[in-house]
């Protein structure tokens, strides 16, 4: 039994010999199996894993094996991987192969990690349930009758049930921190262009980014200093120069801590989260950290501004899947028209259907003005208010979530409520901060929740070392 | 009077230049015409999931020196945004282009009008954007073709206002945009090719009114001569429709070469709401006032400079310096001559007759033309000083300059070319002439003063056509007038 739960530890037992990379591979494979009606791996690259944990196996032998041998991981089916199929749970790229690798992918190889497989998520990383897929939906591993979250639901899900080390997804609007917080894993969001975004099958390009999944807050920062940083393919990746986020990890200073009253007195907020978050302020304040409110006005304009601009970016973004090119073509389709019409009518889910024809309402002429350009002027003030209170704290502490995870199939009754599930997250995306979701908690109905912080731009060190901590001294 | 005076037509061109960068405007893929159908084509190109575009710096530079040239504004802080649509050799499902900032704003291009005079034709603007793949619906019976290589391609569009008044004057503009490109060397300015291609806008109204009438706007027009005969038939037809009291369509339509007509391609209403946004994928551009110096300094000599200086400098007329500076290749030569020379107009006569046909008949480049404007410097001074006359000079001398690096002294010397100026030799000649005609020497002093030609022909005669003729008609003179 595989009771590995951190990069270091692996790296330890394998250098006292009481594993392999083979050894792992071989049990998570296992493990999946076992596991198989969580749902969480849309494809496993069975061969490929074992012949890779084999030749890594032999550089750990030869001492040239890079920082990341003995890392078993799994990448969100967003994610493209030369070779290997891509599909972001989408009817619509059926059958469709990556020619290239995503940056990140390259960055993960280069250093010796292991891709296990693909993981289930909501079509084009559209949902807060994971049950927008052609998978079918991703189980809870604590209750097989929840949902994990989404839309890196599968991603929180392997983690979760460690059916591999680690997980890529991506977090538009809290894809990643959501079900992080529903399964009981850190989910973690880095700055806005801090990652980059080449081979990121796009949902919303402003809001996009890719960040891992983990049960160490160690282990995320090994992986942000692999992946993040500067690349060619990517120009709006920040050339700013990355930090050795695992060597920071030990900073034990006081901190300044923003909360928002606005959150905590919102009416969908459970009100045991809300009372076991308060508690941990002042867990906090008891441990010399300075945590104050701060009114934030904007609350109830941050999920109509992320679903204007996110769904107006996605309506273009999407534009490409027209059966004209690769992946699915309707076998109905009979005339140039009708191949993007039917095609498009057959290959999304509804969900994405709904959030294309949204997202061309705003950008039409004749309301493109109330409603995209004002969202724009929105998300500035939202930006910078968000900025301004970070010049005073070094952190905004929230729920991540609400409410614990739901159950399973209530997705499609009003996709307004489901809009809500981001209410706390969905601020990170808009001002392009960085954002981590914390398991610090469980509620009394059994269920994990996340306390989220974020921080500075580009402060990932002091969020890393601060949530290290944090989790250690609670 | 003709029913056609009484209308003033009125027309706006958009140009659309694709720019002779090595890579494309988003990616690193070949930017070339003419390749096998789909080999420049990366994943990029393709608009495959996950990809993303980024800047050719080139481009901004491309689209910086053009808008120096025409004297546009530079702007500081450049977006680009995407214009959607869709459209089956579109990969990504939008174009990236620029929307509410364009790169250059305003700025003129100096034309000649319908009386020969100039007329400056204001710029609205110059914006950056990728071309579209290529369909192809004539090679295949069943099927249209898709060829992506043209896909992502740089390109710059010039929309000018509606200042151009004819077909002829719209002729005129597209020559002047194609003569400043390839100045700039920033297009080839192929029209065939599709490097360069042009959509007008056109309308008609009254003279004297003030509003615009409807406007068309035409399309597939793949020659300068093309633009103007699709201008001259829409007027026409606009015209007509107008006079029998119908209303003017706004609508696109396309020219057909074939019977040089247009025809109507899709209405305005049913158009495209292109949905314009901020390009999310690409970071703005901030061009600094720095940047546009170092632009303006590396600048080519311009056309519109060149005549100046070939009109006002050298004193040539208007209509030399236009046919010298409508080649820059050409220009820039005649540029260095006149640098070696002083005799501009001989200089002129010089590239625009020998070097000019030379060059049209052997179909040579300016940039391999063997005589450099030194040598022929040297030719136009033989000819100056009159050591050559100037039918020798064109007519055996620049041959053999051809096919020799000899200097011209030289080549005239060594084919004994030089005219014979040695005045005893040519006394001797003169004296033989004279003894020949006594009687004509008679009627010559009798007053038949035009027997001077006689006596010339035959000092040439004996001379073998080296004698310098103004010497000798002097000489003659001399001696007959005693």
């Amino acid at each position: 039994m595989n009771t590995y739960r951190s990069l270091n530890s692996i790296k330890n037992a394998i250098k006292a010999g009481e594993t392999t990379c083979l050894n792992l591979v071989e049990f998570y494979i296992q493990n999946i199996e076992n596991n198989k009606t969580l749902n969480a791996f849309a494809e496993v690259f069975t061969e490929e894993a074992i012949k890779n944990a084999k030749e890594i196996d032999a550089k750990i032998a030869n001492g040239n094996a890079g920082k990341l041998a003995g890392m078993v991981i799994g990448i969100k089916d967003n994610i493209c991987y030369k070779n290997h199929k891509s599909a972001a749970a989408s009817k619509i790229l059926e059958g469709f192969e990556s020619l290239y690798s995503a940056t990140v992918v390259e960055r993960l190889l280069d250093e010796d990690a292991i891709i296990i497989g693909r993981l289930n998520c909501d079509e084009f990383a559209m949902g807060s349930a994971n049950e927008n897929t052609i998978y079918g939906a991703t189980k809870n591993p604590l209750d097989n009758t929840k949902v994990t979250g989404g839309s890196s639901g599968g991603a929180a899900s392997a983690v979760a049930a460690n059916l591999c080390l680690a997980t890529l997804g991506s977090d538009t609007g809290g894809s990643i921190r959501q079900p992080a917080s529903f399964c009981g894993t850190i989910g973690f969001k880095p700055t806005y262009s801090r990652v980059s975004r080449f081979g990121l099958i796009a949902f919303a390009s402003s809001f996009d980014q890719i960040g891992p999944i983990t049960n160490t807050v160690e282990d995320a920062a090994i992986i942000l200093e692999i992946i993040a940083g500067e690349d060619d393919f990517d120009s709006t990746v920040s050339t700013k120069k990355t930090d050795k986020y695992t060597y920071l990890l030990e900073d034990k200073s006081t901190k300044r801590i923003a909360y928002f009253p606005e959150f905590f007195e919102n009416e969908g907020l459970d009100g045991e989260i809300k009372s076991t978050i308060e508690s941990q302020i002042q867990t906090l304040k008891n441990n010399g950290h300075i945590v104050e409110r701060v009114s934030f006005p904007y609350l109830n304009y941050l999920v109509p501004t992320y679903y204007v601009i996110s769904t107006a970016e996605a309506s273009s973004n999407l534009a490409r899947f027209d059966g004209v090119h690769y992946g699915f073509r309707s076998s109905n389709a009979n005339s140039p028209e009708s191949t993007y019409t039917k095609t498009r009518t057959e290959g999304f889910g509804k969900e994405v259907q709904r959030r294309i024809m949204l997202g061309t309402f705003v950008l039409s002429a004749g309301y493109h003005d109330a409603y995209y350009t004002k969202a724009q002027k929105m998300r500035r003030l939202i930006q910078d208010k968000t900025n301004k209170i970070l010049k005073d704290y070094d952190f905004i502490l929230s729920p991540t979530t609400p409410h614990t995870a739901f159950n399973l199939g209530l997705e499609h009754k009003d996709p307004i409520v489901m809009y809500l599930e981001d209410i706390f997250t969905v601020l990170a995306n808009l001002s392009g901060n960085p954002a981590i979701s914390l398991p610090l908690a469980r509620h009394s109905n059994g269920m994990p929740f996340g306390t989220q912080l974020m921080a500075k731009p580009f402060h990932e060190a002091d969020l890393l070392a601060f949530s290290h901590n944090l989790i250690n001294s609670l | 009077m003709n029913v056609s005076n009484k209308y003033e037509v009125v027309i706006g061109l958009e140009v659309h230049a694709q720019l002779l960068t090595k890579t494309k405007a988003y990616s690193s893929d070949e930017n070339i015409y003419g390749a096998t159908p789909n080999t420049k084509t990366s994943v990029i190109t393709l608009g495959h999931p996950g990809t993303l575009p980024k800047a050719n710096k080139k481009v901004i530079e491309y689209a910086v020196k053009l808008g120096v040239a025409v004297g546009a504004k530079i702007r500081e802080r450049n977006e680009y945004a995407r214009k959607n649509y869709f459209y089956a050799d579109l990969p990504k499902g939008y174009q990236i282009t620029q929307d509410k900032t364009p790169i250059c704003s305003g700025g003129t291009i100096e034309i000649k009008d319908d009386n020969g005079k100039m007329k400056e034709i204001k710029l609205t603007r110059i914006h950056m954007e990728e071309d579209a793949g290529k369909s192809i619906h004539d090679l295949d019976p069943f099927n249209t073709l898709i060829d992506l290589n043209r896909a992502g391609v740089p390109l710059v569009e010039v929309v000018s206002e509606p200042d151009i008044r004819s077909a002829n004057q719209a002729y005129n503009y597209i020559n002047e945009v194609r003569k400043l490109v390839r100045y700039l060397e920033i297009c080839d300015g192929n029209m065939e090719e599709g490097s360069l291609r042009c959509d007008a806008n056109i309308s008609v109204r009254l003279k004297g009114a003030k509003e615009f009438g409807t406007k068309v706007e035409v399309k597939n027009m793949n020659s300068t001569r093309n633009v103007k005969k699709a201008i001259e038939f829409e007027v026409k037809r606009q015209i007509a429709l107008l006079e029998n009291g119908e209303k003017i369509k706004h609508e696109t339509r396309s020219f057909n070469a074939a019977n040089n007509s247009t025809i109507s391609m899709r209405h305005k209403e049913e158009a495209n709401d292109y949905r314009y946004f901020p390009e999310p994928d690409l970071q703005p551009v901030i061009i600094t006032q720095n940047y546009i110096e170092k632009v303006k300094k590396a600048l080519p000599p311009l056309p519109k400079e060149l005549f100046q200086k070939f009109t006002k400098e050298f004193d040539l007329s208007d209509y030399d310096a236009n046919i010298l500076v409508d080649e820059k290749g050409i220009a820039l030569y005649f540029n260095s001559l006149c640098n070696c020379t002083k005799n501009y107009k001989m200089a002129a006569n010089f590239v625009m007759g020998s070097v000019k046909s030379y060059l049209n008949e052997t179909a040579t480049d300016i940039a391999d033309f063997t005589i450099l404007p030194e040598r022929l410097a040297q030719l136009i001074t033989l000819v100056d000083s009159g050591k050559v006359s100037n039918t020798l000079a064109t007519s055996k001398v620049f041959a053999a300059m051809l096919k020799s690096n000899d200097s011209a002294d030289k080549i005239a010397t060594k084919n004994n070319w030089i005219q014979e100026s040695d005045s005893s030799a040519l006394s001797e000649f003169i004296r033989q002439a004279i003894v020949k005609y006594p009687e004509k020497v008679e009627e010559y002093k009798n007053g038949k003063k035009g027997l001077i030609g006689l006596f010339m022909g035959e000092v040439m005669k004996l001379s073998k056509g080296k004698a310098d003729p103004k010497l000798c008609n002097q000489m003659l003179r001399e001696i007959l007038d005693k």
